[in-house]
Order: C-alpha cells, then sequence, then structure tokens
C-alpha cells in the first residue's frame, strides 16, 4: 500500500502514548485517542491539564518525549513536510510579525507552505471573510488584538488544511468576533475540514463540537459524543422561588444545591427524585411557589464532576 | 463528504524532499527585514567603520604596515571591511531570530514544512547579503583615502563567502541558544567583538609579541582577516591556503553544529 492510499483512509488525527515532561511536572502522561476526518472536536481540560503542550505537540512546536502523532496517516516527524502541511494552527497567544502588513503576513505564510500565486484568490477571500479587507495594507503593530487574531486564523487556514486546530481563538474577544469565528469555524467543518477547537468556554463547546475530550493533568479522563457526555449526568435541577417567608420543607433541605437571595437550586437524581415528587413534599407541607424552572446539566456541571471542580 | 483539505489548484505541492518555495520565502523575508531599515542595517556599521579608519590612519599613519609597499591604510582598510562584515553577518541571524523567538512569531515557520537546512540556508544567504552592502559601502566610502582594488578577487570572494558565512551561522547559534536580548549581547561583546577587533585588523600578528604571536594561530577570525586581506594587497601574515583551510574548517565546523541544534530543535521546539 502506498502511503497516500494509506493517508487516504487514515483518522485526522491519530495520537499515541503521548508523554511529555518538564522538569517535575508530567505535562503530557500517556495521551492516546484519534479523531476521525470531518469531526468537529473539542478538547477541554482547567488551566495546566496539558492541552496546550498536546497541541503544540501536534504542531511540531513541542517534542514529546515518547509516543506518536499521525496526521490523515502522516508520522509528524518522519514525514514532517506533508504531516504540517495538512494542520493549521491558530496559537493561543497573540503573536505577530511587526514588519509586514496583513497582505504579506498571509503571502509570506502561504510560501512558506510551498504555495505561489495560485495562493492569491484564496488569500483575498480570507481577508474579506474575515473583514480585514480595509486593513490589508496595515502594518500587523497597527491592528486591534481581534483584528490580529483574524490574521492569525487567516495565517492558519492560508494553506488550505485538512485540519485545524485553534487553541482557544475566542479568548478575551468581544461577542462580535466570536459569533464570527463561531459561523467561520462551522462553515469550514461544513466544507468537510476537521476541527479541534479547546476553549474555557464550555457553552461554545456545547454548540460547536460533535465529540469531546476532557484532558487532565496530563491524561484523558474521557472522550465521547457531546450527547454521550451530557447524558451520563444522571441529574436535573429545579429552580424554586418560594413565596415570602416559605420555608423549605425538612425532607428536601438535602438536594438543595445552591441558594442566592430567596432562590433555591435543587439537584434531582434522575428516576430517584421526581419533579412531581418534589412538588408533592411542597403542597403537603402548604408550601407556596412563586415561581419555578428546570435546567438540564450543562458540560460545565460535567466537567466540574469530572475536575473535581476546577474551570476550564 | 464533501472534499477536504488542498483545493485542485493548491494540489501541485512542491516535492516532498524539498520545499524551494518555502526556502525562498523565508530568504526573501529575511532580506526584507533587513531592508527596511537600511539605515541602522548598513549605513550604521559603514559610519562607525569609517571612525575606526579616521581615528586609526590619524594616530598610526605613519607606521609601516608590515608589508613592502603597502601602506597603513590599504592594509587597515580591508581588515575593517572584513570586521563589519563579521560583525553585520552574526548581527543579521542573531537578532532576526532571537526578536522572533522573543515576540512569538517565531512559530509560523516552526510549524511550516521548512526543513533544518532550508531554514540555515535562507537565514544564511540573507545574512551574506547584508554584509556584502555592507563591505561595498565601505569600499566605496573609503575609495577617496584609498584606491583598493583586490589582488586575487577569486580569493577575496571566497573568503568573504566563508568569513561571512561562518558568523551568520554563529549569529543563528546564538539566537537559538539566546532567550533574552541580553545573552545576544553578552554574545555579541565578549566573544564576537573582541575576537574580530583583536585579530589582526589593526595590525600584523608578527608584531605581536611572543606567546601572543603563537596564540593568534589558533584564531579562525585572524585567518578570515587575513585571508580577506590578501584577497586586496597579495600578501598576509599566513600561506592563503592555510588561511582558506582555516575559514572553510570553521565554516563546516559551526554549520554542523548549527544544523544539529535546528534538527533536535534545541531551545525551538520545547
Amino acid at each position: 500500500m502506498s502511503p497516500d492510499s494509506y493517508a487516504s483512509s487514515a483518522p485526522a488525527l491519530e495520537i499515541h502514548g503521548l508523554r511529555k515532561r518538564y522538569g517535575t511536572v508530567q505535562a503530557l502522561d500517556g495521551i492516546s485517542f484519534a479523531i476521525a476526518r470531518g469531526e468537529y472536536f473539542g478538547l477541554l481540560g482547567p488551566n495546566g491539564a496539558g492541552k496546550s503542550t498536546l497541541i503544540n505537540a501536534i504542531a511540531g512546536l513541542v517534542r514529546s518525549d515518547t509516543g506518536s502523532i499521525r496526521v490523515l496517516g502522516h508520522d509528524h516527524l518522519r514525514e514532517y513536510r506533508q504531516a504540517r502541511r495538512l494542520i493549521g494552527v491558530v496559537p493561543q497567544e497573540l503573536v505577530f510579525d511587526p514588519f509586514f502588513s496583513v497582505e504579506e503576513v498571509l503571502r509570506i505564510q502561504a510560501g512558506y507552505y510551498g504555495c505561489g500565486p495560485e495562493a492569491g484568490l484564496w488569500i483575498e477571500q480570507l481577508i474579506e471573510r474575515l473583514e480585514l479587507g480595509g486593513k490589508r495594507a496595515a502594518s500587523m503593530r497597527t491592528l486591534s488584538g481581534g483584528q490580529k487574531r483574524r490574521v492569525m486564523l487567516a495565517q492558519a487556514l492560508v494553506h488550505r488544511p485538512a485540519v485545524v486546530i485553534l487553541d482557544e481563538p475566542t479568548a478575551g474577544v468581544d461577542v462580535e468576533l466570536r459569533r464570527t469565528l463561531w459561523s467561520f469555524t462551522r462553515e469550514l467543518h461544513a466544507q468537510g475540514i476537521t476541527v479541534v477547537l479547546t476553549t474555557h468556554y464550555l457553552e461554545e463547546a456545547q454548540a460547536l463540537c460533535s465529540r469531546i475530550a476532557i484532558v487532565d493533568h496530563g491524561r484523558v479522563r474521557v472522550i465521547e459524543s457531546t450527547e454521550q457526555l451530557l447524558a451520563r449526568h444522571p441529574f436535573r435541577f429545579l429552580r424554586l422561588k418560594l413565596a415570602d417567608g416559605a420555608q423549605l420543607p425538612e425532607a428536601l433541605q438535602a438536594l438543595v444545591m445552591s441558594r442566592v437571595n430567596d432562590t433555591m437550586e435543587l439537584k434531582l437524581e434522575r428516576g430517584k427524585h421526581p419533579i412531581g415528587g418534589v412538588f408533592a413534599v411542597l403542597k403537603s407541607a402548604g408550601v407556596a411557589i412563586e415561581d419555578v424552572a428546570t435546567r438540564e446539566p450543562t458540560l460545565e456541571d460535567i466537567f466540574i464532576e469530572l475536575t473535581g471542580g476546577e474551570r476550564a | 463528504m464533501p472534499e477536504i483539505g488542498f483545493a485542485p489548484e493548491m494540489r501541485r505541492r512542491p516535492p516532498r524532499f524539498s520545499n524551494r518555495r518555502g526556502f525562498w520565502t523565508l530568504t526573501v523575508k529575511e532580506i526584507r527585514r533587513f531592508w527596511s531599515v537600511l539605515g541602522q542595517t548598513v549605513t550604521a556599521p559603514v559610519v562607525t567603520a569609517m571612525l575606526y579608519l579616521l581615528v586609526f590612519a590619524h594616530v598610526l599613519g605613519g607606521r609601516s604596515s608590515a608589508y613592502p609597499g603597502v601602506s597603513y591604510i590599504a592594509f587597515l582598510v580591508p581588515g575593517l571591511m572584513m570586521m563589519s562584515i563579521l560583525q553585520n553577518a552574526f548581527a543579521n541571524t542573531s537578532s532576526s531570530l532571537t526578536q522572533s523567538k522573543i515576540m512569538g512569531n517565531l512559530v509560523f515557520l516552526l510549524m511550516a514544512p521548512v526543513s533544518p537546512l532550508e531554514f540555515f540556508g535562507a537565514y544564511v544567504i540573507a545574512a551574506l547579503l547584508r554584509a556584502l552592502l555592507v563591505g561595498l559601502a565601505y569600499w566605496v566610502a573609503t575609495w577617496p583615502f584609498v584606491h583598493l582594488l583586490p589582488a586575487a578577487p577569486l580569493m577575496l570572494m571566497s573568503m568573504f563567502l566563508l568569513a561571512g558565512a561562518s558568523l551568520a551561522v554563529l549569529g543563528l547559534i546564538a539566537g537559538i541558544v539566546a532567550s533574552k536580548f541580553d545573552h545576544l549581547a553578552a554574545f555579541q561583546n565578549f566573544f564576537i567583538m573582541p575576537l574580530t577587533f583583536l585579530s589582526g585588523v589593526f595590525f600584523s600578528v608578527h608584531s605581536l609579541p611572543g606567546i601572543w604571536s603563537q596564540v593568534a594561530r589558533f584564531d579562525p577570525f585572524f585567518y578570515m582577516i587575513d585571508g580577506f586581506r590578501y584577497g586586496f594587497i597579495g600578501a598576509g601574515d599566513a600561506p592563503i591556503g592555510i588561511s582558506l583551510a582555516w575559514a572553510a574548517g570553521f565554516f563546516i565546523a559551526v554549520s554542523a553544529v548549527c544544523l544539529w541544534l535546528l534538527r533536535r530543535g534545541y531551545r525551538l521546539r520545547m
């Protein structure tokens, strides 16, 4: 089998036994998983979990101690040219070359990947699509933070990679840019590009990703489809606002998860604590309810449970 | 599934074992980097070298050059020219790499399919061009003082290429190792500057007292400057073959170290 035919049936990313130690810190502790072609994959974890180290290893910016990474079947060390050509990475840090304009930066980046004048039309489309048209001749140093981030996204896409990795692309950006980035990555995904996203906004991962891995202390704690991940939480939440002066019956006190002013949130186990049962207890105790709402578990609830309370 | 990866017009990718366009893109980018600040990268070093010439030619102008028929100024100018070439070749690669590392934009190059050899070649070629411009500008600027024409043009060019490339490679090594500009300044001030300054720019090593004359025989910078001067005046302290061999040997040694560091990703790929 030729390398190309092997590559044509290989997953977008295959990571096996990846380990990386910095001094006494084991940043990656045997990470193994695969991402299928065309997935929108979320990589979540608290600060210091190893997400960026993992992404930097895939991008070739970190040399792992052991383990292997294959991009569409190409080993990222032995076949680094092919592997790197197939990946586009948007780094987490806001970095730029102050010597050049937006258009020059994109042409230079395309050149690094072996793309010449034929990339011109695509660069033009990227500039327009990412609303950088008015800034094409502007020096990178004069751009706002949001504009620089958009240029970084264009740089990652300039060689039309099959796999795009975004390391916290929406950190510190305004709502409008966040929405632009969301819709743009969805567009890429719809075209068959594999998208890998790390984010601290769990609602973002929940809305965009079809499958999610939660990384903690350099290990993959769980890797499931977003639906499976949400369904694995056996709880739902009931928010109650009692009438003035009313007290929650003793039998329900143990279910209270949080209390803000006179509104409380009860954590109900599916099957064990039916909502009807809660209302029956309230009724029999003569407690009047002013307002009621239910909430399904979010990724954040599951994340907190899996990582012991640390934020993503 | 819709088409993924490269658009058809971009499928004509470079061969698996080279990325010529990537190499030239990086070369041109590095040239444009120093070209955009020519006043700082070419004019300033020429002015500095001219000041050395004016001071030393005034103070030591009455001295003989140690070579019959060669004035002290004709001895001094090639030495100062080579000193500027060496220092600027070093400065170009070291400052560019260190700046990219510190600003973080080096990641865009490190993530690209550019090989260590292409990386190495692009930086060295850009540094050689800057060194050539500095050398030529200095030659033109000193023309009113001394009409120097190469006595051995081939040797002159060979010594320029080997010595300039060696210092460009040393600059790359310094840029790889340095994690802040302080490290670079230390390398430049305590290693490059003294060695280029004290390796026969202003005097013949024959005039050095006993042991120092012997020490100079193990200094590659001495052979670079002496061999380059031979290219202009047709005479030197050491036989030109020996100077060429030292310069070539030094270039090979530093290139081997640099390529090894680049392949390992030392301090670049953490």
